[in-house]
């Protein structure tokens, strides 16, 4: 059930450089949100900007949602200088969450890039109630940017070396898959688009089985504009679309 | 209260404000958001006689104040509509208005044929002005010539009321308003999207796979407007007002211009109930003013004096 709620804003808190976590409280979304799953939301009352924007929910907290964002653009420096008076309408929840239950596994190997790590604390309290041990990778261009809260079994990867391995998140997954430590491992990925593809290439390598959740334009985030199609690998449909039959896609369905 | 309801031919919908097409699915995906039986009425997604895929990714990206699509009339088909949609979409209390898209006048024949066959249907949007589809659309919807035979065609074979949405990418939209009226349109919608476009400078390509796309939203509203108020002065039939429609005020504008009724479109991406507020805010505006019909502000436009704009300004 998707619900429409105006959202008083509890704080917006820096978590790395232009990195920060907004806390609304939007009971009705925090009770039914699960993980991988989105809220679209309203930035300002104007036309600027028009559409909702997207957002993983990162971690719920008794009536608490929380989103993470990285100021990039107009929008997100709005949201950045939201405060207590404040309101944000939000809409959710919204999309296809991984399938932390699925039978097809029992190591959950998380893997993020950037921003990708948006979904993995509420995904990783999610696995953990399900009784699924779980193991996390996550990288950023440098070490400043790296977001590593709320989550188990961190491992970091960094492209300029200041943190961690140096160099990609997916060749330190690799790195740690071939340790063969892992029992029936499954990958959860996020991140940028590029990143998955190579995520999806080592589940591939390893015979493993792996979910991606992607991030793209959308024009209404619940699947009436058909603005964000992702094409399909097989079947009788040429596309899927990103907000409703996913974000999360098995990753051997679809090009990336 | 004042009355609401609208005719178009033999049908009454309950108020003069509908769901645009393409931008409402097919009624039923909004149902947690919006009570759709304070609609006037839905106009369906176009429906085309085979499903449609649509067009590859990047279909849209936002615009000042406004979005470009170029979503390629992606649909079901209209089997799967009649099986799979329409039995929800009659059991709620609300109009429903079946677009129609097509390739050639023999594919908007077998559509509408299909539609004629099921109850439940009160009305007939012919898309002759789809701009982002190559071998359709705009190309009927460009010509005044074939826009007036598909019209002609579509007239002969059904008695529900057939509106014809026209396009804005033409020099006088008044003409193909003049034209479907005099072959037997019962209503004309006014505007679909103007063409545009938007190019990354980074990489110096288009942004969207087509090139250009439909732009909407508050952007194109005044254009609308004009469009409206050219077209609805030029025939006898209602004309339909769409174009960047967010809130009561520009619905009213909208009326005021000439519009018999409107459609919202963009804003229900934003806000699934907006058509349904501003259905309700219409009918409050009438009893604030007076007025017993909102039929009483269609064209009420004062052209002889110019409105003090200085406090809406500041």
């Amino acid at each position: 059930m998707m619900i429409q709620e105006l959202c008083p804003v509890r704080n917006v808190v820096q978590v790395a450089q232009g990195v920060f976590v907004l806390t609304c409280i939007s009971p009705r979304i925090a009770a039914s949100i699960l993980p991988g799953q989105f809220v679209n939301i309203r930035i300002g009352t104007g036309t600027e900007p028009l559409l909702r924007r997207p957002f993983s929910v990162y971690r719920t907290n008794g009536c608490d949602i929380e989103i993470v964002f990285q100021v990039v653009g107009q929008g997100t420096d709005m949201l950045r200088h939201l405060g207590e008076a404040d309101r944000v309408d939000v809409l959710g929840p919204l999309g296809t969450p991984y399938r932390y239950e699925s039978p097809d596994f029992e190591t959950a190997v998380l893997v993020a890039g950037g921003l990708g790590i948006a979904p993995l604390p509420i995904l990783t309290s999610f696995l953990k109630r399900a009784g699924k041990p779980v193991v996390s990778f996550i990288g950023a261009r440098e070490s400043a940017l790296l977001v590593d809260l709320h989550l188990e079994q961190v491992s970091v990867a960094t492209d300029d070396g200041t943190r961690g391995f140096h160099g990609t998140v997916v060749d330190l997954a690799r790195s740690h898959l071939r340790s063969g430590h892992f029992a029936h491992p499954k990958i959860f990925s996020c991140g940028p688009t590029r990143m998955l593809a190579s995520t999806a290439r080592l589940a591939k390598e390893f015979g493993i089985p792996c979910e991606v959740s992607l991030e793209g334009p959308m024009g209404c985030g619940f699947g009436i504009c058909q603005g964000c199609p992702v094409e399909l690998l097989a079947g009788e449909r040429k596309y899927a679309l990103m907000c409703k039959e996913g974000p999360v896609f098995d990753a051997s369905t679809i090009l990336m | 209260m004042a009355i609401t309801s609208f005719q178009i031919r033999n049908v009454t919908f309950k108020n003069r404000v509908f769901a645009a097409s393409g931008t409402f699915g097919y009624g039923d995906e909004c149902l947690d958001l919006v009570d759709i039986t304070r609609l006037g009425g839905v106009v369906t997604k176009s429906l085309s006689l085979k499903p449609r895929d649509g067009n590859a990714p990047t279909r849209i990206v936002e615009t000042p104040s406004g979005m470009l699509n170029s979503i390629g009339l992606a649909n079901i088909g209209v089997e799967r509509f009649v099986n799979q949609k329409l039995p929800l979409l009659i059991t709620l209390d609300t109009g429903v208005i079946a677009n129609i898209a097509a390739s050639s006048v023999d594919e908007y024949c077998k559509v509408l044929d299909r539609l004629e066959e099921v109850e439940g249907v009160d009305a007939y949007e012919i898309n002759v002005s789809c701009p982002n589809v190559k071998e359709g659309g705009l190309s009927f919807g460009a010509s005044r010539d074939r826009t007036e035979e598909i019209t002609r065609t579509l007239r002969g074979r059904t008695n529900r009321p057939l509106i014809i949405k026209l396009t804005p990418n033409v020099t006088h939209i008044s003409e193909f308003a003049r034209a479907v009226e005099g072959v037997g349109a019962d209503a004309v919608s006014v505007i679909n999207t103007l063409i545009g476009m938007a190019v990354d400078v980074d990489t110096r390509k288009p942004i969207l796979s087509t090139v250009t796309g439909g732009l909407s939203g508050p952007a194109i509203k005044p254009i609308a407007l004009a469009k409206v108020y050219e077209a609805s002065r030029a025939v006898d039939i209602p004309v339909i007002g769409i174009g960047g429609i967010m809130n009561t005020r520009d619905a009213l504008e909208f009326l005021i211009v000439g519009a018999s009724a409107v459609q919202v479109g963009t804003a229900n991406f934003i806000d699934p109930s907006i058509g349904a507020t501003v259905a309700d805010g219409i009918a409050a505006y009438c009893d604030n003013h007076a007025i017993d019909d909102v039929r009483s502000l269609v064209g009420s436009l004062d052209a002889g004096r110019h409105a003090s704009v200085i406090d809406s300004w500041l």
